[in-house]
C-alpha cells in the first residue's frame, strides 16, 4: 500500500513542481518550463490565457485527484471498510453536467476576445510577402524594392558533431527578416511547395504557409531584439532545419536598414549585368561552383552527387549531365513543376548558376570538360 | 435449432446489408466531401478563394459612404519562369463600382508555356464579395516564346462586404500547366 | 448468409481445438481469433516501439549521430501509422472478440468466417508498410498524417504501398465493426436488454459505429492521394484548381472520430474494472451510456481544431473551439463517475486495479492538456510542438495502452485458467508507470519552451529535457519485455488454477462459465435476469 501512497505522491509533487516552476521559467531561461511571454501585447495576452487555463485545469485535475485518492486510503478493503449501496444519483450527475459547462463558458469568453484581436491585421504599417520552400523563407517587403531567402547558417559540420554547437545553435540564419518596433507589421504567409508554417514564439505567430493560398498574421513588437523560431509543418526531409529569425530594430534604424538593403539589391542588379561580359576560368567555377553546390543543392542531390535513391535523383553520369546542357541549364534555373526541384534564378546570381551548373558537370566523375558561363545563364533566362 | 439458426442467420445478413451500405455510402461521402466543400467554402469563404466563373454586374449600387483598399500580389511559382506583375499594386475602390486592374505578363524564355493564375484573397471571408466581370484566372494562359502581354481584370466588391472590412489582399500565383494543357489539347484535338 | 450457416453447424458437432498451424489459419472460433489479434498488436506495439527507440536514440542530445533526416522521418511516420492501426486498434478488436460473445451470452462472434479474414489480412497489410521501409526511396516520410502535397507531389515511389497497406488496413478493420455491430445487435442472450449490457460491449457498439462511419472516409482520401500523385488528379494541388487544406479537412474528418476509436473500448474497460475492485456497482451506468454516445456525435463537429493555424475565418475558429471544449464535459462525468464508483466502495488493489487507476491520474492529465489545446489563441503557441505530443501521448499510451494492459491483466486468468505470474506485473506496472512519466512529462515543457514535433535534432536549450525523455524511453520500452516474459509464461498455463468467477468482486456473464473459458461457450444462450 505505501507504493501506491508513494506513486501517487510522485505525480502530485510533480504537477505541483511544475506549476510552481512555471512563474519562474522565464527567468530561469536554460531550464525553460513554461510558454514565453514573448514581446507583444499579444503574446503577453495569450501567455495570461495560457496560465488561467493552466491554473483552472490544474485545480479541476487537484479536487479530482484528492477524491479519488482520499477513497483509495481511507476506503480500502484492508482497513475493513463495507462498501455503500449507492450507485445513482440525478442530482450529483446534474451538478457535474453544469458546473464544468459553467467553468468552459467563462474560459471562452477571454479566449474569444484575444482571438479576434489577433485576427485582425487592418491598417498595417509594413507588409511582408513570406513564402516558405524546402527548406528556406523568402522575404519580400511590399512596400519597398526589398526581397531575399533566409537560411540556416549553422555548419553541417555542427550538425554532424565534427565541430562545437554554437550557442544558436540550428536557430540561426544568413540573412534574418528586419522588422521596425513599435508599428503594425503584416505578414502575408504562402508556399512555392509543400506546406509551412511560419513560427515565432515570441510573437505568439504561428500560421501555415499553404501553397497557392495566402493566409495572413500581423504583430506589433515592443521590444528591439533577435526572435527565433521554427518552422512548424512538417515539410520533409529538412524539415528540422528551417529557422526563422526576426530582428526587431527602432523605426529610425529599420528606415536606414531599409534604404541600405535597396541600394545593395540595386547595385547587385548591375554589378550582375557587368558579369555577363566576363568569363571565368575553370578553376574559378569549380570553386565558386562548389561552395553554391554545397549551399544550394547538397541538402537533396547530397555533397556526392549521388541523391538518395527514390526520393532525389542521382547527378552523377546522367543523360542530362552527359549530353543535355541546354535541359540542365533550364531546371536549375527555372525548376521542375511538381518536384521538389527549385528555381534557383530567383536565389542565385547568373555568376553563381554557372558556376554551379559547371561544378556539376565536372565534379564526381562527370568530368565532361564543359564550362557555363554566366552569359549562357542570360541567354536560357531571356530567351536568346 | 435449425430453423433458429436459418432465422439468425437471415437476420445476420440483412444487418451486413446495412452496414455494408453504410461503408459504401461514407466512401461515396469521402469524394462527396470534394464538391461539398466547394460548396461550404464559397459560401463562407473558408479558404479566400474567389469565384472562378464570370459574374454579372448589372443593377448594383455604388456605396459611397466607405471605401475598401485592395492590394494586388503576384507571384510565379516553381518551375514558372515569366514575369508577372500588377500595374496598380493598391487600390482604393467603392463598393458596387466596376474597377479594372491590368496584369503584366513576359514570357522572356525560349520555350512556349501555358500559364494557369489561382487567386486567393486574405481575409477568406472578403473572397465571397469579390465579383469578377473579367479574369485572366478563368481560363489557361498561353504564351509563346518571347511574348508578353497586359491581362485585365474587371471586377466590383458586393456592396454587403461587411463593414469590418475595409482591407483586404488579393493574391494571384501563376503556375505553369503546359503539360497538362498539351494532354486536354490532344485529347481535344 | 450462407457462409455462416456452415460455420454455425460446423460449430455445433465440433468441440475442442484442432491442432498445427491450420487450428490458427482456419480457425473461426472468436477466442482464438481474439488470440491472434492480441498477439499480433503486442508483436506490433513492439516494434512500433523499437521505432520509438530509434527516435529517442537519435533525439537524446543535438546533432544527427544515429540516422538522417529523410529515415528519422520515415520512423515517426511508421512509429505512428503502426501504433494506430497495428497496436491500439487490433488490441481492442482482440479484446472485443475474446469478451463480447461471452458478455453478452453468445455462442460466437455473429460472422466467424469474415472474423477470420479479418484477421488474416492485417499482417499482410503491415508486411507491406514495412517492406517498404526496406525499398529505394524508402518508406513513408510524411507522417502519418500524409498531409498532401507532402504525400502527393513531393513524396517518394513507394507511396502506393503505403496507400494499399492502408486500405487493407480499413478493410480489416470495418469487417471487425460490422462484426461486433451484427453480433450484439442479434446475438445477446434472452434478457440481455440494451440497458443491461456492459459498458465494454456498449462503448465498442459506439465505437464499431464510428469505424464504419470514417474508416470509409480515410480509405478516401488515401485513394485521392493515389489519384492525385499517380493519375493526374488535383484534389490538393492548387495549380489544377485544388486546395491542399481540403486534404486536412477530409482528414480530420475521419481523424477526430479515429481518435474515439481508440479511446471509447477504453472507457469501456475502466468501467468494467473500478466496480469490480471496489467492490460497489459502477456509478451513473446510463449517464455513462449518454456520454459515450454524445462524445462519439460532438467527435464529428471538432475536426478542425487540429487545423487552427491553417488560416480559417475567426468565425470558424469560434466554433470549432467551443465544439471542442463542449466534449470535454461528458468526458468529465465519465471521469466523475468512475471516483464516485471508488468513492465509499471497498478497494483493493490488484494489478489490473493499479493499470486502471494510473489510466485515470494519466488519461485525466492528457484530457485537460487536451482542453488547453482547444483554445484557439493559445493553440497558436501550442500547436505542432512537443506539448501536443505530451498531450496525445498521455491519452494513447498512458489512456488506450494502459487500459488494454489492465484489460489483459483483468481477463487474462479467464482465459488461460491461471493466474498470471504477480510479482512480474507488479514490477511491470511500476516500471511502466515511473517510465511512461519520465518520458512524457517533460515532454509538456520542451513543447512550451519551442520546441517543435517531428523534428530530428533540436536547438540546444530543449537538450537537457531530451536526455530524460529518451531515457523514460528507453526505460518504458524495456519495461515492456517483462510484460512480454509473463505473457508467456501465462500461455504456457503456468500458474495457480483460479476459480471461475476470479476477482471476488467481478460481476457479469464472462464470470459465470468456467476458467480458463471453454473453447465453446453458451452453446445454449443464458438466461439474464
Amino acid at each position: 500500500m505505501k507504493k501506491i501512497w508513494s506513486g501517487a505522491m510522485t505525480i502530485l509533487t510533480s504537477i505541483i513542481a511544475f506549476s510552481a516552476f512555471a512563474d519562474s521559467g522565464t527567468a530561469v531561461d536554460q531550464y525553460q518550463l513554461n510558454l514565453r511571454k514573448g514581446v507583444t501585447d499579444i503574446s503577453a495576452e495569450v501567455y495570461d490565457l495560457h496560465m488561467l487555463m493552466f491554473i483552472i485545469c490544474v485545480v479541476i485535475g487537484l479536487l479530482v485527484f484528492a477524491a479519488m485518492f482520499w477513497s483509495m486510503f481511507f476506503h480500502r478493503k484492508s482497513r475493513g471498510v463495507k462498501p455503500a449501496n449507492f450507485h445513482e444519483s440525478v442530482k450529483v450527475e446534474i451538478a457535474w453536467t453544469i458546473i464544468p459547462f459553467i467553468i468552459l463558458i467563462v474560459m471562452a469568453f477571454p479566449a474569444a476576445k484575444t482571438l479576434i484581436a489577433m485576427e485582425d491585421s487592418s491598417n498595417p504599417d509594413v507588409t511582408v510577402l513570406v513564402t516558405g520552400s524546402q527548406w528556406k523563407w523568402h522575404y519580400k517587403y511590399m512596400e519597398n524594392d526589398v526581397e531575399f531567402f533566409s537560411v540556416m547558417a549553422t555548419q553541417q559540420e555542427q550538425i554532424n558533431n565534427k565541430f562545437d554547437k554554437g550557442e544558436n545553435y540550428l536557430l540561426e540564419v544568413d540573412r534574418p527578416l528586419v522588422i521596425p518596433t513599435g508599428q503594425k507589421v503584416r505578414f502575408l504567409v504562402t508556399s512555392d511547395d509543400v506546406i509551412h508554417s511560419w513560427w515565432v514564439p515570441d510573437f505568439a505567430v504561428k500560421k501555415d504557409a499553404n501553397p497557392g493560398f495566402i493566409n495572413e498574421a500581423w504583430t506589433r513588437v515592443n521590444e528591439p531584439g533577435i526572435y527565433r523560431g521554427q518552422c512548424a509543418e512538417l515539410c520533409g526531409k529538412d524539415h528540422g532545419f528551417m529557422p526563422v529569425v526576426v530582428v526587431a530594430k527602432d523605426p529610425a534604424e529599420y528606415n536606414a536598414w531599409i534604404a541600405e538593403q535597396e541600394e545593395m539589391q540595386r547595385k547587385a542588379k548591375e554589378e550582375e549585368q557587368r558579369l555577363l561580359a566576363m568569363n571565368m576560368s575553370m578553376d574559378e567555377l569549380m570553386t565558386i561552383g562548389e561552395q553554391v553546390y554545397l549551399r544550394a543543392c547538397a541538402a537533396c542531390h547530397q555533397p556526392n552527387g549521388q541523391g538518395l535513391p527514390g526520393v532525389f535523383p542521382s547527378l552523377v553520369g546522367t543523360d542530362m549531365i552527359k549530353n543535355d546542357m541546354p535541359g540542365h541549364i533550364d531546371i536549375v534555373v527555372n525548376g521542375k513543376t511538381g518536384t521538389a526541384m527549385q528555381a534557383f534564378s530567383k536565389q542565385l546570381t547568373m555568376s553563381e548558376i554557372a558556376a554551379v551548373v559547371t561544378y556539376e558537370r565536372n565534379a564526381w566523375g562527370n568530368n565532361t570538360g564543359e564550362m557555363v558561363q554566366a552569359k549562357d545563364i542570360n541567354a536560357v533566362m531571356t530567351g536568346q | 435449432m435449425s430453423n433458429q439458426t436459418q432465422d439468425m442467420n437471415q437476420k445476420n445478413g440483412k444487418l451486413v446489408i446495412k452496414l455494408v451500405a453504410i461503408v459504401f455510402g461514407m466512401f461515396g461521402f469521402a469524394f462527396a466531401l470534394v464538391p461539398l466543400y466547394e460548396v461550404f467554402c464559397e459560401i463562407t469563404g473558408i479558404n479566400g478563394k474567389t469565384s472562378d466563373t464570370a459574374a454579372v454586374y448589372e443593377a448594383v449600387e455604388v456605396d459611397r459612404s466607405r471605401v475598401i483598399t485592395v492590394e494586388f500580389i503576384t507571384r510565379t511559382n516553381t518551375g514558372m519562369p515569366w514575369e508577372f506583375t500588377a500595374q496598380t499594386r493598391k487600390i482604393e475602390v467603392y463598393p458596387g463600382e466596376m474597377n479594372q486592374v491590368d496584369f503584366y505578363v513576359k514570357n522572356s524564355t525560349a520555350k512556349d508555356y501555358v500559364a494557369q493564375a489561382i487567386p486567393s484573397v486574405s481575409p477568406g471571408t472578403a473572397a465571397l464579395y469579390v465579383n469578377k466581370t473579367e479574369c485572366f484566372c478563368f481560363n489557361h494562359q498561353p504564351l509563346k516564346a518571347g511574348e508578353e502581354a497586359l491581362m485585365p481584370m474587371k471586377f466590383y466588391i458586393d456592396p454587403q462586404l461587411p463593414k469590418d472590412i475595409k482591407f483586404f489582399t488579393l493574391q494571384y500565383t501563376l503556375y505553369d500547366v503546359t503539360a497538362s494543357a498539351q494532354v486536354v489539347a490532344m485529347n481535344q484535338g | 448468409m450462407s457462409t455462416a450457416t456452415t460455420e454455425l453447424d460446423h460449430d455445433d458437432h465440433h468441440h475442442g481445438a484442432p491442432s498445427g498451424i491450420k487450428r490458427w489459419l482456419y480457425t473461426t472460433n472468436h477466442k482464438d481469433i481474439g488470440t491472434l489479434y492480441l498477439w499480433f498488436a503486442f508483436i506490433m506495439f513492439l516494434v512500433g516501439g523499437a521505432m520509438a527507440m530509434v527516435i529517442r536514440a537519435e533525439l537524446f542530445q543535438p546533432g544527427l549521430q544515429i540516422v538522417d533526416p529523410n529515415f528519422f522521418n520515415q520512423m515517426t511516420t511508421v512509429h505512428g501509422l503502426i501504433m494506430v492501426f497495428g497496436a491500439v486498434m487490433p488490441a481492442f478488436t482482440g479484446l472485443a472478440n475474446w469478451l463480447v460473445p461471452m458478455m453478452i451470452g453468445a455462442p460466437d462472434m455473429a460472422l466467424p468466417r469474415m472474423n477470420n479474414w479479418s484477421f488474416w489480412i492485417l499482417p499482410g497489410a503491415f508486411t507491406i508498410l514495412l517492406a517498404s521501409l526496406f525499398m529505394e526511396g524508402g518508406g513513408p516520410a510524411f507522417g502519418w498524417t500524409f498531409y498532401a502535397p507532402l504525400s502527393t507531389t513531393y513524396s517518394n515511389d513507394t507511396t502506393a504501398l503505403f496507400v494499399f497497406s492502408v486500405h487493407i488496413m480499413g478493410i480489416s478493420s470495418i469487417m471487425g465493426a460490422i462484426n461486433v455491430i451484427v453480433t450484439i445487435f442479434n446475438m445477446r442472450a434472452p434478457g440481455m436488454t440494451w440497458m443491461k449490457m456492459p459498458l465494454f460491449v456498449w462503448t465498442w457498439l459506439i465505437t464499431a459505429f464510428l469505424l464504419i462511419a470514417v474508416m470509409p472516409v480515410l480509405a478516401g482520401a488515401v485513394t485521392m492521394v493515389l489519384t492525385d500523385k499517380y493519375f493526374g488528379t488535383s484534389f490538393f494541388d492548387a495549380a489544377g484548381g485544388g486546395d491542399p487544406v481540403m486534404f486536412q479537412h477530409i482528414f480530420w474528418f475521419f481523424g477526430h472520430p479515429e481518435v474515439y476509436i481508440m479511446i471509447l473500448p477504453a472507457f469501456g474497460i475502466i468501467s468494467a474494472i473500478i466496480p469490480t475492485f471496489s467492490r460497489k456497482k459502477l456509478f451513473g451506468y446510463a449517464s455513462m451510456v449518454y456520454a459515450t454516445t454524445s462524445i462519439a456525435l460532438l467527435s464529428f463537429i471538432v475536426w478542425a481544431h487540429h487545423m487552427f493555424t491553417t488560416g480559417m475565418p475567426v468565425e470558424a475558429e469560434l466554433f470549432f473551439m467551443f465544439a471542442t471544449m463542449l466534449i470535454s464535459v461528458p468526458t468529465g462525468v465519465k471521469v466523475f463517475n468512475w471516483v464516485a464508483t471508488m468513492w465509499r466502495g471497498s478497494m483493493t488493489f490488484e494489478v489490473p486495479m493499479l493499470f486502471a487507476l494510473a489510466f485515470i491520474v494519466l488519461f485525466t492529465i492528457g484530457g485537460l492538456s487536451g482542453l488547453m489545446l482547444a483554445i484557439v489563441p493559445v493553440d497558436f503557441q501550442y500547436h505542432d510542438t512537443y506539448f501536443v505530443v505530451a498531450h496525445f501521448h498521455y491519452v494513447l499510451v498512458t489512456g488506450a495502452i494502459f487500459s488494454i494492459m489492465a484489460a489483459v491483466y483483468y481477463w487474462l486468468p479467464k482465459w488461460t485458467g491461471k493466474m498470471f505470474d504477480v510479482t512480474l506485473a507488479k514490477w511491470h506496472f511500476w516500471c511502466s508507470l515511473i517510465s511512461v512519466n519520465v518520458l512524457f512529462f517533460p515532454m509538456h515543457f520542451v513543447g512550451l519552451a519551442g520546441m517543435p514535433r517531428r523534428i530530428p535534432d533540436y536547438a540546444l536549450q530543449f537538450a537537457d529535457f531530451n536526455k530524460w525523455i529518451s531515457l523514460g524511453g528507453f526505460a518504458f520500452g524495456l519495461s515492456q519485455l517483462i510484460f512480454l516474459a509473463l505473457l508467456i509464461k501465462a500461455c504456457r498455463k503456468q500458474g495457480e488454477p483460479v476459480s471461475a468467477q476470479v476477482w471476488d468482486g467481478a460481476e457479469g456473464l464472462e464470470w459465470e462459465i468456467p476458467s480458463p473459458a471453454p473453447y465453446h461457450t453458451f452453446d445454449t444462450p443464458p438466461v439474464v435476469k
